[in-house]
């Protein structure tokens, strides 16, 4: 359990947040740029030294302003990876991973560098200089960096946002993969929703230096009052699913969404009959009254329309359907809301034309096996962590 | 006077006094000018335009100017210069250590200068990153901060050597010109000047010459064209 009450004033800004966190898993820190996000993290971390509140990690006090205690950063046993990697310049790829390796406390190691150097695919990477690294490289090799200091609480600050779209599919993985293979609770910040959606399974959500929203990710992100917060591409729904079937013949892959059938491009590593998560951002559903013929998409979900955000400075409305067990968000012009003229309870249908898939998170599992404490690692599994990442 | 051993070929002592006083002068300098440099590179203290002011004053004040203010502060009859004939029956003023004193407040700005900006140059990122890798603050220092600063250092230490080689007025100040004590060699080609011994000082001077032209060579080359990887 993370709780934390802080504040911390840097120039004309402000962070004033309070909380608790239930560290068995990943928790999104979210908002948009200049709300905090990076603050909280650099205040968790100790790297901000005029923060004032108080700050522990179970029963472990980090910071403690009305006892005048504040631990330096590096007596708190966190893992930070940084926006830009930060290796060190004059040490090669494997002297980074040792640079930790070396200040661990021997009793508390539970993650060890062949670990890592297999499970990031690390190997080719190790006699390499540092500079001739590309920035997907770079993040992988800080990862494993971050996870040899044994740290009990992992803070990642946005750690694909200096990548392009190619380089972050190439990390991806890793990071979806990070949660279950190594059991480190994790806080995630980020300004991306669907990075959000694919890997963390709760958030906390900042605007201007406050605490506006803390729940389950699924739950947050179908808040329509948060639509704002998450910027005009930002919203999304997650949803679960199971897979049916490949097919073979068109590389695609059919799901069965609480009886209706989805259909995605192929993505290895997911079999028959597994849960999934399903990631649909709202600018990528548009809706219809009657269920559409001759259109080249091909998921449509029918459902009945819950609830209807309209804004009149924008020219956007958000919709919520109920699709039964889940909520779709849409985010579609006011002139097609009243074309449409929906109102709650009507029947709608939902064209999506894009979802992205992940694995069911890690969070189920760490529920799943009560025994499992704070900072105690969970069993690593570096097969899974082969299947994911390949 | 010195022995003239041959005609032309001068008397070597004030070459060896000359390196030993540039190598004191720059090992103490390292000493203190590092963690200063450092305090300098990194503190937000509202004293620092002050702290960096003093430091280089050396570099505008006519060399004379310094030396009269130590030949007062150092002289027998001031507080220090006193405790110092207490202490070691020498005086501070025309001996090697009052020497030395003027060397290292001379070169000051040399050796401090390039180590802030080299310092400056490491920035936040890393020692952050350091901190968080469980390095404590003196671990990261000697592990981060002087490997990423090392062309710094190599900067410093080679401008404050040379520098100490060539000062002329400080020393003239507040050592005069005792053989064997104080004559470093551009007192000992002042001299030969002085005294019209024409060949003697050609060949010193082309000494420092050829010395001060390899010195700064090595410094440009260095830092143009050399990247510096340690471990």
């Amino acid at each position: 359990m993370l709780t934390f009450d802080l504040n911390v004033r840097l120039g004309d800004f402000e962070l004033d947040v309070a909380g608790q966190l239930d560290t068995g898993r990943v928790t999104a820190v979210f908002g948009p740029s200049g709300s905090g996000k990076s603050t909280l993290l650099r205040v968790v971390a100790g790297l901000e030294r005029r923060a004032g509140g108080r700050l522990a990690l179970g029963d472990e006090v980090w910071l403690d302003s009305a006892r005048g205690l504040d631990l330096p950063a590096h007596r708190r046993p966190v893992g930070y990876m940084f926006q830009e990697a930060r290796l060190f310049p004059h040490l090669s790829g494997l002297g980074n991973l040792r640079y930790a390796e070396r200040r661990s406390a021997a009793g508390r190691r539970f993650v060890a560098l062949d670990e890592v150097v297999d499970a990031f695919d690390l190997e080719p990477l190790l006699e390499r200089k540092t500079s001739s690294l590309s920035g997907g490289e770079r993040q992988r090799v800080a990862l494993g960096r971050t996870l040899l200091a044994q740290p009990r609480l992992l803070l990642l600050d946005e750690p694909m946002s200096a990548l392009d779209a190619p380089r972050k599919m190439e990390i991806l993985p890793y990071l979806e993969a990070l949660h279950p293979s190594f059991g480190i609770p994790t806080l995630y910040v980020s300004h991306a929703v669907d990075e959000v959606a694919l890997l963390a399974d709760r958030m906390l959500v900042l605007d201007a230096g406050r605490l506006v929203a803390e729940g389950r990710t699924a739950e947050i992100l179908e808040r329509l009052d948060l639509g704002p917060l998450a910027g005009r591409h930002g919203a999304a729904s997650v949803v679960e699913a199971r897979v049916m079937r490949h097919d073979a013949e068109y590389r695609l892959t059919w799901l069965d969404l609480a009886g209706q059938r989805l259909v995605v491009p192929q993505r290895d590593g997911f079999e028959e009959g597994e849960e999934v998560c399903v990631v649909i951002r709202a600018r990528d559903v548009s809706l219809a009254n009657r269920r559409p013929q001759g259109v080249s998409i091909q998921n449509v979900l029918a459902g009945r329309v819950c609830e209807v955000r309209e804004d009149a400075d924008s020219s956007f409305a958000e919709v919520s359907v109920d699709l039964g067990p889940h909520r779709l968000l849409a985010r579609i012009t006011r002139l097609s809301l009243h074309h449409l003229d929906l109102a709650a309870g009507d029947q709608v249908f939902a064209l999506l034309k894009s979802v992205s898939l992940s694995k069911m998170r890690a969070a189920e599992e760490v529920e799943a096996s009560p025994e499992h404490h704070l900072g105690e690692p969970l069993p690593l599994r570096p097969s899974a962590l082969r299947r994911r990442a390949g | 006077m010195q022995p003239i051993l041959a005609a032309g070929v001068p008397d070597l002592g004030p070459l060896w006094l000359t390196l030993r006083l540039a190598a004191s002068a720059t090992l103490i300098l390292l000493v203190v000018g590092t963690p200063a440099a450092w305090w300098l590179a990194r503190t937000r203290s509202r004293f620092r335009p002050a702290v960096e002011s003093v430091v280089a004053l050396p570099l505008v004040l006519p060399p004379t100017v310094l030396g009269f203010y130590l030949l007062i502060f150092l002289s027998p009859t001031s507080t220090l210069g006193g405790l110092w004939v207490r202490w070691t029956d020498t005086t501070l003023t025309f001996s090697f250590a009052g020497l030395l004193v003027g060397s290292v407040l001379y070169s000051l700005p040399f050796m401090i200068q390039p180590l802030q900006s080299a310092f400056e140059a490491v920035g936040h990122g890393p020692m952050e990153a350091a901190a968080t890798l469980r390095a404590a603050p003196l671990d990261a220092f000697f592990t981060v901060a002087v490997p990423l600063s090392m062309r710094g250092f190599l900067t410093a230490t080679v401008l404050t050597f040379a520098h100490t080689v060539g000062e002329f007025g400080v020393v003239l100040m507040v050592g005069g010109n005792i053989p064997g004590k104080t004559r470093v060699i551009s007192i000992a080609i002042y001299e030969h000047v002085e005294t019209l011994r024409y060949a003697e000082a050609h060949v010193l001077s082309a000494v420092l010459l050829v010395f001060s032209f390899v010195v700064l060579l090595v410094v440009y080359s260095v830092n143009r064209t050399f990247p510096l990887h340690v471990g």
